[in-house]
């Protein structure tokens, strides 16, 4: 009835506990992100979805279907790589976009150093 | 044999939805355009680990292209929307 009832019983267990151990970081994610306050606190809460909960789905994925093929399946692989090069890109940006947000409307964050020194002196 | 994969899998599914929930839930209420931006970005995220473990669930590979494309074009919308907020328009 099932595709999986076949599979082992230490594979579905070490599938399962990755599976959940994913699923229930990217809950916390989504909760800190749901409970913080500023928005600068907010901004660190998902980056545990990106790279341990990621990881965690990605590498039972692999295992799954690397015992149901028979082969060596890592395609599921690519999905984490790219991940873990996109989701620091553009965290960057949405902060440096924060930042510049907040600087335009006069709140108390930190002076933008690549700013060039004239226009530094002019704004001070 | 116990059936340890079918009990596991759709509670990952519904905990990967009450993430959802939440993320979506910081969309409706953010207090400014950025938090609402994280938010969505997190929500694709958490939609994307979906797509893998349903995938998992129906033991199928067709997934997983869905996956990766979700990843991909919330990449480019988010780079998108900072890209906005930072300067005013998209493309200089």
């Amino acid at each position: 009835m099932s595709p999986h009832a076949a599979l082992p019983l230490w594979l579905q267990v070490l599938v399962a506990v990755l599976v959940l151990l994913g699923a229930g970081l990217a809950l916390l994610g989504s909760l800190g992100l749901l409970r913080l306050r500023t928005f600068f606190e907010r901004v660190h809460a998902p980056s545990i979805i990106a790279t341990m909960g990621c990881w965690c789905i990605v590498h039972a994925t692999v295992l799954y279907f690397s015992f149901t093929d028979g082969q060596l399946a890592l395609h599921a692989i690519l999905i984490a790589v790219f991940v873990a090069i996109t989701v620091p890109v553009s965290t960057i940006f949405l902060m440096r976009a924060a930042l510049f947000r907040a600087r335009q409307t006069g709140k108390r964050v930190p002076r933008s150093l690549s700013a060039p020194p004239g226009s530094r002196k002019k704004s001070a | 044999m116990t059936p340890v994969l079918q009990w596991a899998l759709p509670v990952a599914l519904v905990m990967l939805a009450l993430a959802m929930g939440c993320a979506l839930i910081r969309v409706l209420i953010g207090p400014s355009a950025q938090d609402r931006v994280l938010a969505l970005d997190c929500m694709a995220l958490n939609g994307m680990l979906l797509m893998l473990v349903l995938g998992l669930h129906y033991g199928s590979k067709n997934y997983f292209e869905a996956a990766l494309l979700l990843a991909l074009l919330s990449f480019v919308g988010t780079m998108a929307m900072a890209k906005f907020l930072l300067r005013g328009e998209v493309i200089e």
